[in-house]
């Protein structure tokens, strides 16, 4: 009964879409991005980095020393005379690896029961939500130090534990979208054609929820990355041979009065990393939709 | 019982005369001129309907006499509206502002998003004159519930103290239309006020306008995409294609006589307006698309009568010749078009 | 005109309600009743009409009938069968003889799908009735058969004018053969101009392809133009039912007269009594 939206109106909402398009706080961050991932898969190929390799007369460098051997340690060397830069680069290829496969599995679960639980609705979304709210209520970080001393230290026990930890985001905004697309009528049309619940759920459903999830994916993208470091400064992280960000920075904490640059740096770049994503994931959905919040 | 409200102007006052306006916006697409030139005027006493489909620029229209155009993409960038004299297009917006609520109101097309939900109907109404006027709280509750039985909303005394949900939505149109006319303004602009509404409830409310002008004096501006519904109530047409005016008069000459073949095709296309059995004759094509208007007229590729001179030059506003003085239309041949009736 | 020994869609007694539900365990406590006893049949060829006001339950009829939503009582027959009481697999194939055209253009097509592949759904989800590699064949076909240009089969809803994304939604509908369409609010939300060239479109298809129309509108003079029976509804009953011609000169229900006289009128001066 309400007349259609006039072409004035609609040319209006372009402008502003398209004044909100590709700015600094997409590519800048897209871009520091970018040389963490050039950072972790090349500079540790060059390096020849052995993590269990001790070169103790090297050690406790500051940055910047040019070292015996001839080879210059721009961030310095650490507690056993590791070279600091190759270090945080190897860091960085777990951070990011922690990060992606997390993103994989706990994104996928998630979204999958988002989906079910929204297109189904009744007991289903009942259960799928109380199980959510339950964990919820316990903080991330002890139950992923109750999983992680439980399961043992190893690179893909922190990714599961992690992904149990998160998985619950995914599964409130796919969720949400989902309830906010069944009732427009061309998801109604799609139920009149007579369309299984496999092809509305994927074909119609899913394609509606690609932008936030996708926003939501960057900003988890930067919680997760911090929960491995938190996981493996505590020691429940990854296994003792594997350097990540969070264990170089335990490792300085000794030694944070004379060489701080073996705690201090490491933090920073992984401020660094999660601010980047964090500012992403903001421009992302002031792109997509102003009216968006995680869950 | 109800207290009647003073005139408010002269009859036959000149209240607002749009001259010449021209609005902008400007869009990642381009600059989309969504007003090339619009006069009209409304004197003290009358209703003019300005009535057009999408895209033809009507609420355009109202937002740029309002100052209420979309910031900042939209822009008045030419042209003057002058009510009683001052022009509001080079005016201050605040100065627009201040004559907006009090001697200009305007009603919109869905009541539930302009009325504030967490405050009670009287309080909103009470609100008008006491930031307006100063009026003590007392006196102002007195004024709301006077308004309220006016537009007739039962067991006023009761209801107001309710919130917008539990009204219906025509009582909220109601209501709408008491705020605006609380500080009897003498010109009321109607934004498709009756669109969203049952048909019933509809004729209600245009009823209750056409009464509370015949009341007050004041002169009316309704927009419409439906040409029935303004029927009874106007007196005077301006019918509105891709930012122009096309065709302008008193309703009954342009309906009966329409002098432009977008008018005519408008009439031919509405259910009610054809016999029973005949088949619709639709105006062929689609909608203009403002960002990529055709040369010369900008109906031309839609029109019946359309010839060469149609496709180079715009046509301007001229009286037909042989027609009543005040019937207008922007034709290179409206005399054919008259004579097709 | 019609075929009366077997309507082609015949409704008795139909009853919808919706529950009410607390809002924490989401137990039912309570049921609002928004059809009640609704009967009319539907011919082969023939248009009915279906008129109300908001809340008249006229939405909810149609959405029953195509099986959105769930019949609280009655039955709705379908060439004989009780639609009501079928799987859903055999509802799947009931879907092909039935099919909806829905109010919003803007809403009513999947943003994210080319026209092609919005009118292709439907042979996706039945497979068999026409093989894939003729798809974009029959689709761009169809396009044309409503107007549209078939060479903007690879284009996005977003591209389209309203009246055009209308059209798109025709199409849809057609693309199964079905023998009934039902038209939600179809023209409502459209101009003036673009409703009348979709009302002559739904005319001549029904001309050439023998189509039965279920047409819910609020809008008196589109029922009355288009329709040959028409049902009045008031709250979810009915309160009057007669041809178009019937109802529209001699209206005998209070309600009916009412919505008569509310409908505007273009030009009321023709109309004066002296």
């Amino acid at each position: 009964m309400t007349a259609p939206p006039t072409i004035a109106m609609q040319t209006m909402q372009r402008a502003r879409r398209a004044r909100r398009g590709v700015t600094a706080r997409i590519t800048v961050p897209l871009v520091v991005i970018g040389l963490f991932i050039v950072g972790a898969v090349v500079v540790p190929m060059l390096y020849d980095f052995d993590p269990l390799h001790t070169e103790l007369l090297f050690r406790l460098q500051p940055p910047g020393t040019t070292l015996p051997d001839g080879s210059y340690a721009v961030f310095g060397t650490d507690q056993v005379g590791q070279d600091l830069f190759a270090q945080m680069m190897m860091g960085a290829r777990v951070s990011l690896t922690v990060g992606v496969s997390t993103l994989l599995v706990a994104g996928v679960f998630g979204v999958l029961l988002g989906l079910l639980a929204g297109h189904f609705g009744g007991w289903v979304d009942n259960v799928l939500m109380r199980v959510a709210d339950v964990q919820l209520a316990f903080p991330a970080i002890l139950l992923a130090i109750l999983l992680a001393s439980v399961l043992g230290p190893s690179l893909w026990n922190v990714i599961v534990v992690i992904s149990i930890t998160n998985w619950v985001v995914f599964a409130r905004v796919t969720r949400s979208q989902v309830l906010s697309l069944r009732t427009r009528e061309y998801v109604e049309a799609a139920r009149t054609l007579g369309a299984s619940h496999a092809h509305i759920i994927f074909r119609t459903l899913l394609p509606g929820c690609v932008a936030p999830i996708l926003v939501v994916a960057t900003v988890e993208f930067g919680h997760v990355v911090l929960l491995e470091a938190a996981l493996s400064f505590l020691g429940v992280g990854v296994p003792l041979g594997i350097p990540s960000l969070g264990t170089t920075i335990n490792n300085g904490t000794a030694y944070l009065g004379t060489a701080w640059w073996i705690s201090t740096l490491p933090g920073i770049a992984l401020a660094i990393l999660v601010l980047a994503t964090g500012i992403l994931g903001d421009a992302l959905r002031d792109r997509f939709d102003p009216k968006l919040r995680s869950a | 019982m109800t207290a009647t409200l003073p005139t408010v102007a002269d009859a036959d006052e000149l209240l607002l005369r749009v001259d010449d306006l021209q609005v902008e916006f400007s869009t990642s697409a381009g600059i989309v001129r969504a007003l090339d030139g619009v006069s009209f005027d409304v004197r003290a006493g009358e209703t003019v309907a300005i009535l057009g489909e999408s895209g033809s620029g009507k609420s355009v229209t109202a937002q740029a006499i309002m100052a209420l155009l979309p910031q900042p993409a939209g822009s008045i960038v030419g042209g003057e509206i002058r009510y009683q004299g001052f022009d509001l297009a080079s005016a201050p917006t605040s100065k627009v502002r201040e004559l907006c609520a009090t001697e200009i109101a305007m009603i919109f097309q869905d009541p539930l998003s302009s009325l504030n939900p967490v405050f009670r109907v009287g309080w909103q109404i009470a609100e008008v004159f006491r930031r307006r006027r100063g009026t003590p709280k007392q006196e102002a509750w007195a004024k709301a519930l006077e308004l309220l039985k006016r537009v007739g909303i039962p067991d006023a005394e009761t209801r107001i103290r309710d919130y917008p949900h539990q009204f219906s939505g025509g009582q909220r149109q109601r209501i709408m239309i008491a705020m605006a006319i609380a500080l009897e303004p003498k010109l009321l602009i109607g934004d498709e006020p009756t669109t969203a509404l049952d048909v019933t409830v509809q004729k209600q409310v245009m009823d209750l306008l056409a009464d509370l002008q015949a009341e007050t004096g004041m002169g009316m501006i309704l927009i419409s995409h439906d040409l029935g519904v303004v029927a009874d109530v106007a007196d005077r047409a301006a019918i509105m294609y891709a930012g122009r005016i096309v065709e302008t008069g008193e309703i009954r000459e342009v309906y009966d006589h329409p002098a432009h073949p977008y008018t005519q095709g408008l009439l031919n296309s509405i259910p009610s307006n054809v016999s029973i059995g005949q088949r619709l004759v639709p105006i062929e094509g689609s909608p203009p698309n403002l960002l990529a208007l055709p040369s010369g007229c900008a109906f031309n590729p839609r029109c019946p009568f359309a010839v060469d001179v149609c496709r180079s030059v715009v046509p301007p506003l001229r009286q037909p010749e042989g027609w009543p003085a005040g019937h207008l239309a922007a034709c290179h041949r409206s005399e054919e078009v008259l004579s097709h009736d | 005109m019609t075929d009366s020994s077997s309507a082609l869609l015949s409704v008795e007694h139909l009853k919808v309600s919706y529950p009410i539900r607390s809002s924490i365990l989401l137990r039912k406590i309570g049921e609002k009743l928004a059809v009640s006893d609704v009967n009319f049949e539907i011919g082969r060829g023939e248009t009915v009409g279906l008129v109300g006001e908001s809340g008249s339950g006229k939405s909810t009829i149609a959405r029953t009938i195509i099986g959105l939503v769930p019949a609280a009582g009655g039955t709705v027959r379908f060439e004989g069968h009780d639609i009501t009481q079928l799987s859903l697999r055999q509802m799947k194939d009931m879907r092909r003889d039935m099919q909806m055209v829905f109010q919003d253009p803007y809403a009513s097509l999947n943003p994210r799908l080319t026209v092609r592949d919005i009118i292709a759904e439907a042979w996706r989800v039945h497979r068999g009735i026409v093989p894939r590699e003729k798809w974009t064949g029959e689709a761009k076909a169809l396009m044309e058969r409503v107007g549209l240009n078939p060479d903007y089969s690879d284009r996005y809803p977003h591209q389209f004018s309203g009246g055009q994304r209308q059209r798109i939604g025709i199409a849809r509908a057609l693309a199964l053969r079905p023998k009934l369409i039902i038209c939600d609010e179809a023209v409502s939300a459209l101009d003036v101009s673009v409703q009348a060239q979709v009302l002559n479109l739904l005319e001549d298809l029904q001309a050439d392809l023998g189509l039965s129309y279920l047409f819910i509108s609020h809008d008196l003079s589109v029922i009355e133009h288009l329709c040959d029976r028409v049902l009045v509804l008031n709250k979810g009953v009915v309160v009057e039912e007669g041809t178009a011609q019937q109802l529209f000169e001699n209206p005998q229900d209070p309600y009916t007269r009412a919505l008569l006289a509310a409908v505007p009128v273009v030009r009321p001066w023709l109309e004066e009594k002296p």
